[in-house]
């Protein structure tokens, strides 16, 4: 008599999206949809300038526009202490320049009007004096002698140098690479690239002089870390703030930093009395707000000659732009790079990493990247293809000879993380065989003899999720674990809410499916909430794939919490001892008299109605969760692709996943995360990238330049599923949120790279436009892309 | 509407704007306004008409967030003025519903998972009924053609394909039954 | 986002736009508005006035003349080219070239004439008009003229109309026999401007080339009319010398610039490279129908 978990949405159902109801009709509530009394709008001034001094700001002409109601500086932020704001990885930024501009784009005053239109008429009144300065856009310019220092209002800060970090054996890796047959050197670049969900972000601040208290509405993927720092910045106490995240167009981590234009609109709102409301333009949140990536890497392998990995050294240099903005563990400051290497059995690895300020938007952390998994990910795997083609070994029998064997877990990865659970053979066996790995192979000779040139590429990973555990993992002090709380209401019906934000990823429906799986309660009936910090448990947001390792298992948690009370319940109700009670899903039932019975339902009732001596009546709990260890789920993709050699144009011809993210709780939910991560992949590989010309000028900062593929160039995808559960968590779920956006832009490199192998080229840096292939087969040079852009002057 | 109360400018703030009266239909309803020539037709919908189903997502006509159907045809809202849409129709993703009915290609995205965070799908719908007006039975190539003009970041497009496809077949019904020899 | 204020005018005949446009020097034309207004959106134009032709009669007309000459008129989508089921066959490049602009839903709005009359050194419809010896015809208060394009782009956003002259027709010339050509853009995805464009129109009397026009897109300061490499096609019958000249040529006539697309060098070779392509796949459209 045990319901069908499927029937009735629990794990492994593909219950069609609770959410969608409201999309779909147009009835989504955005921040820019929400419209409050008496509600102002701003606009902000961004400098043109990469790098200058202010010499003067002029607003008298903005201030003689009918419907401006006020102009705010820097000097206005700077008399109530608020031209700088902390930032989460303990630096600060400027909210509103003072003395400099020291990026391009960086806000320099505000406007706050009775429409947009008029506020952006003010904004182009104002008139700015600059001085320009040399701009630094690359950190080799960063480190030179003389380099002008970007931070100087920094006191002690006499250069651009923001950390030095090291992790990992120096002395066991240096003795490897002594003993190694061959050493594979490569070189790269991991170009800025922007999450650019296809809403920017925005903010009404509304603070009612009458309660003394702040509700900010805001695009925020983490609205209870946000109340915390408007708490320290405006001074105002944390009880009085509220902070509303409700629906997100996207995140990406884009929506994850406490930005100037919110602190802006809170500040004006406190002034005027009135609700400001900023929605930032999209050239705004490209060209300033929290961006991905831009690292350098150089990376060795010391192998032996049967391809055994004997060691792993990198060096990475991380532009940060101008400001440390990163959202990252506190501990680490390249975020997680030294996951690189685990899903491979390496003996020795070393990782140096230095960070520099240039004069670029601040940031780093962010796109979906899994504090920097996403670089670490992607060097592994151009490390990995540069050895095995180095040593004239095949792709596949080079991954098989280093990965992990199932019978090795729990396993220290290289730079010591412990892994825990996974088939890594069996996953890269299911890509090969899916895309045909050695008809592929001689079909791509064939086709060289006609002058084709195609190419495959594999990209073999683990990550570690839900950073993280208490003991290691903090950002600015706060541990990183999550929340439920759930409450069942009389009639069996329930309300849930998380410390998660949702930005897409579907938590209305799925978390629903996890309270179903652990109280039999059908998904249909649990409402689910996030995103209020007066209402939701606190939490540390969504964002690192880390919502379902730790969020979801603090659902799970606090469902069993309750589902222990019912138990109680129940044997009061069947009048027997609690031992003398056994569960199937929806009902309690006594032991050896299956049919008699009570239903999750008619405990919840009685809750309410008839609880035994002694207890609390209600049915309702909350559970915070610490995860016990990062969960790891691993993927494997590989890519097939033709070059066109006249024109360096590259077509993929096939994309095939095999994602093992553990149980999945939504199937369908499942796979629409893996194909949009692969899709933000293909992007990065193949056309979308922010760089710099030599003037600090940035390329990219508006959807003109920043190029996001449509639905013509993007591939289909073919997807495979392998189930490994993660060994602690409570249901075996492991995460995916970034998985594909993690690996998936390594296949696509690789691939290009093998269409090109023996002309010499081994590396191009992404994204692989036509005219740098174009280039790499004509020249058989390596290509590099870092900015500033080569132009005729 | 209400004419009991609505505020002006005091005479003591001069008033040489421009105003123009538009009247459209929207969603099958005639509507009228008195806006300035600069409102661009997105904030008429989404400001004026509080149609808020209509989304801005870039500032360069790029991103397709803000279609609509303006005489049938998908349009970028953003990319008009309000003032330009006098005397015609617009259909906005409010009015792809009927009271009681969702049209199939809300169905279709539902029932496909063509959407995650919802932000691009209004107007994803709205180029998507463009085209299944036009040709009832596009192949997949022909999808992803129409939709070009529409960014999505979460979905990857595949079953957004999907959706379009399986609302096309609801659209054209059920196939008629084949006729049996000898009949 | 939001543009600076502007006076709105919408008139109903030829006669009145141009009158507003005479009485406003600082009054600007508005037909399909897919160029005008995102500039006017990041505030790089401003113009006091707009003048809105849509709602004139009579230049929504495109098609073939009892001459030979194709008109498009200039109110015409790019969407309704796009969509002709005879423009293939009378002007393949105009059919070729019509659904490489912008993106779907801006060819619903955005012109033809208006695009050339943009004269972005990106676009695409005036280097076709430059391969098709095209003119534009435009009204102003003194009557009627009609402009070849090599003459009427001026400069990268400058042609020679006056401020309250407006094109009212694109007229292409009749075919020296059967026409012939395409259209292939280098560009990294739907909607983004060209790396390098190349508009090539070939008119032939079975396999002999009677004329020949070549126009580049993305690689110059304005749209580049490849005169020599044309003329290099011209009596011949599309051999491999011919072609390898006209390629070379063409390349050579570019002037692009190295950018974030590419190396001039780049952008010269794919001009090259696209002019060959062209004349193949008209060469093997000849031999499918043979």
């Amino acid at each position: 008599m045990a319901l069908d978990e499927v029937k009735i949405g629990g794990l492994g159902a593909s219950r069609r999206r609770v959410e969608d109801n409201r999309f779909i009709r147009g009835k989504g509530n955005y921040v820019d949809d929400i419209v409050l009394p008496g509600m102002l709008h701003m606009e902000i001034l961004r400098s043109p300038l990469a790098h200058a001094e202010i010499k003067s700001i002029d607003t008298s002409a903005a201030y003689a526009i009918p419907g401006v109601r006020m102009v705010m500086t820097g000097e206005m932020m700077a008399a109530r202490n608020l031209a700088w704001m902390p930032t989460l990885s303990y630096d600060t930024q400027a909210v509103l320049a003072t003395d400099k501009v020291r990026f391009q784009g960086q806000e320099v005053c505000c406007v706050i009007a009775d429409d947009p239109y008029i506020a952006k008429d003010g904004c182009e009144a104002i008139v700015v004096d600059y001085e320009p300065l040399p701009p630094i856009v690359n950190p080799m310019q960063a480190r030179e002698d003389g380099a002008p220092v970007i931070r100087d209002d920094k006191v002690g800060q006499d250069n651009n140098v923001i950390f030095d970090w090291e992790v990992g054996d120096k002395d066991g890796t240096d003795k490897a690479f002594a003993e190694a047959d061959l050493v594979s050197e490569i070189s790269m670049h991991y170009p800025r690239s922007h999450p650019s969900p296809i809403e920017s972000c925005g903010s009404i601040a509304d603070y009612d002089r009458s309660t003394s208290k702040l509700t900010v509405y805001m695009t925020s993927q983490a609205p209870h870390i946000v109340r915390a720092a408007v708490s320290l910045v405006a001074e105002i106490p944390e009880h009085m703030i509220r902070i509303v995240s409700p629906d997100l167009g996207g995140g990406f981590g884009n929506k994850v930093p406490v930005y100037p234009g919110y602190v802006m609109s809170i500040l004006a709102s406190i002034l005027l009395e009135r609700p400001v409301k900023w929605i930032e333009d999209k050239s705004g949140n490209l060209i300033s707000t929290g961006f991905g990536r831009d690292v350098y890497l150089k990376g060795q392998l010391a192998v032996r000659n049967d391809g055994k990995i004997l060691g792993v050294r990198m060096h990475t240099d991380s532009d940060h732009g101008a400001f440390f903005s990163d959202a990252q563990p506190s501990k680490f400051k390249i975020g997680l790079m030294h996951a690189a290497f685990a899903c491979y059995d390496v003996p020795h690895a070393h990782l140096t990493a230095q960070g520099v300020y240039t004069n670029k938007a601040p940031g780093g952390v962010a796109y979906r990247c899994s504090f920097r998994i996403t670089e670490a990910m992607f060097f592994q795997e151009r490390m990995v293809q540069a050895a095995a083609d180095d040593l004239g070994m095949d792709q596949a029998e080079f991954r098989r000879m280093n990965l992990v064997k199932d019978d090795d877990f729990p396993k220290r990865t290289p730079f010591g993380f412990l892994t825990d659970s996974g088939q890594y053979e069996k996953c890269l066996q299911l890509g090969l065989d899916a895309i045909g790995y050695d008809d592929f192979k001689k079909q791509k000779e064939e086709a060289k003899a006609r002058g084709r040139l195609l190419g495959i590429g594999i990209s073999t990973m683990t990550e570690p999720l839900g950073a993280g555990n208490s003991r290691e993992y903090d950002i600015l002090g706060i541990k990183m674990f999550d929340s439920a709380e759930l409450r069942v209401h009389m009639t069996g019906k329930a309300i849930l809410r998380t410390g998660a934000k949702t930005q897409g990823q579907g938590h209305e429906t799925t978390w629903a499916q996890i309270v179903a799986h652990e109280l039999g309660i059908p998904a249909e009936d649990i409402i689910v909430e996030e995103g209020d910090t007066d209402t939701a448990p606190f939490g540390m947001g969504t964002y690192a794939s880390r919502s379902t390792p730790v969020a979801g298992a603090a659902v799970s948690m606090v469902s069993r919490k309750i589902r222990a009370k019912a138990r109680k319940i129940a044997a009061h109700l069947l009048e027997v001892s609690d031992e003398d009670i056994d569960w199937e899903l929806g009902r309690f039932y006594v032991r050896g008299a299956q049919d008699r019975g009570v239903t999750i339902q008619e405990c919840a009732m009685a809750a309410y109605s008839n609880v035994p001596d002694g207890m609390e009546p209600g049915l309702d709990n909350t559970a915070y969760y610490d995860p016990p260890n990062l969960t790891w789920p691993f993927a494997c993709y590989i890519a097939t692709v033709e070059v066109d050699p006249e024109t360096g144009v590259w077509d993929v011809l096939r994309l095939v996943a095999v994602d093992d993210c553990g149980v999945r709780i939504n199937p369908m939910i499942v796979e629409g995360q893996i194909m949009g991560g692969l899709t933000e992949a293909y992007a990065m590989a193949s056309m979308q990238f922010i760089t710099f010309d030599e003037d600090g000028n940035c390329v990219g900062g508006n959807y003109m330049d920043y190029l996001l593929p449509t639905a013509w160039e993007t591939p289909g995808f073919e997807l495979h599923e392998v189930v490994t559960p993660c060994p602690h968590h409570p249901i075996g779920a492991k995460g995916i949120g970034e998985c594909a956006t993690v690996g998936g832009p390594a296949a696509f490199v690789n691939a290009v790279m093998d269409a090109l192998k023996g002309t010499g080229a081994r590396n191009i840096d992404m994204p692989l436009l036509p005219d740098r292939v174009y280039e790499a087969l004509q020249t058989g040079k390596d290509i590099f892309g870092h900015p500033p852009v080569k132009t005729d002057s | 509407m209400t004419s009991l109360f609505e505020e002006v400018p005091p005479t003591a703030v001069s008033s040489d704007i421009p105003t123009t009266r538009v009247e459209l239909k929207v969603n099958g309803e005639t509507r009228a306004a008195n806006v300035e020539p600069r409102l661009l037709l997105a904030h008429l919908l989404r400001s004026g008409f509080k149609l808020t189903g209509t989304h801005t997502g870039c500032d360069t006509t790029n991103c397709g967030a803000c279609t609509v159907l303006y005489d049938g045809q998908p349009v970028k809202s953003c990319t008009m003025f309000a003032v330009q849409a006098n005397g015609h129709e617009v259909m906005t993703v409010e009015g792809l519903a009927t009271s009681s009915e969702l049209h199939p290609i809300q169905e279709g995205f539902k029932d496909e998972h063509g959407l995650q965070c919802g932000f691009c799908t209004p107007g994803m719908m709205m180029s998507a009924k463009a085209l299944l007006d036009e040709n009832p039975n596009p192949t997949e190539d022909e999808v992803r053609w129409a939709l070009s003009g529409n960014l999505c970041r979460c979905t990857g497009y595949q079953n957004i394909v999907k959706a379009v496809l399986w609302a096309a077949e609801k659209m054209r019904g059920p196939e008629p039954a084949a006729e049996t020899e000898g009949e | 986002m939001y543009p600076s204020r502007f006076n709105y005018e919408a008139p109903t005949s030829l006669d009145e736009a141009i009158a507003l446009l005479t009485a406003n020097e600082d009054a600007k034309v508005l037909a399909g508005g897919q160029s005008l207004i995102p500039m006017m959106k990041l505030r790089f134009a401003d113009p006091a006035m707009l003048v809105d032709i849509n709602n004139i009669p009579g230049l929504d007309k495109h098609g073939k003349e009892s001459d030979g000459s194709y008109r498009i008129g200039a109110l015409v989508r790019h969407a309704h080219l796009e969509k002709s089921k005879s423009l293939p066959e009378h002007q393949p490049l105009i059919a070729s070239a019509a659904h490489l602009v912008a993106d779907p839903i801006v060819r619903t709005r955005g012109t033809f004439v208006g695009s050339v009359c943009h004269a972005d050194p990106q676009g695409d419809w005036a280097s076709v008009m430059v391969a098709l010896r095209g003119s534009i015809i435009s009204h102003g208060p003194n009557g009627k003229r009609t402009t070849p394009v090599t003459d009427f782009v001026a400069g990268p956003f400058q042609t020679v109309l006056a401020h309250n002259e407006i094109a009212i027709e694109a007229v292409i010339p009749a075919a020296k026999g059967t026409r012939a050509g395409g259209y292939l853009k280098l560009e990294r995805r739907v909607g983004d401007f060209a790396t390098a464009g190349v508009a090539l129109a070939l008119d032939m009397s079975e396999s002999t080339v009677n004329d020949a026009g070549i126009g580049l897109t993305g690689v110059g300061a304005q749209t580049i009319n490849a005169s020599e490499a044309a003329a290099a096609l011209i009596g011949s019958a599309l051999d491999n010398d011919a072609v390898e000249n006209a390629a070379r040529l063409a390349a050579e006539a570019a002037n692009p610039r190295s950018d974030h697309r590419g190396s001039a060098d780049y952008k010269r070779h794919v001009i090259a490279t696209f002019v060959k392509r062209i004349i193949a796949n008209v060469q093997h459209a000849e031999m499918q129908v043979a």
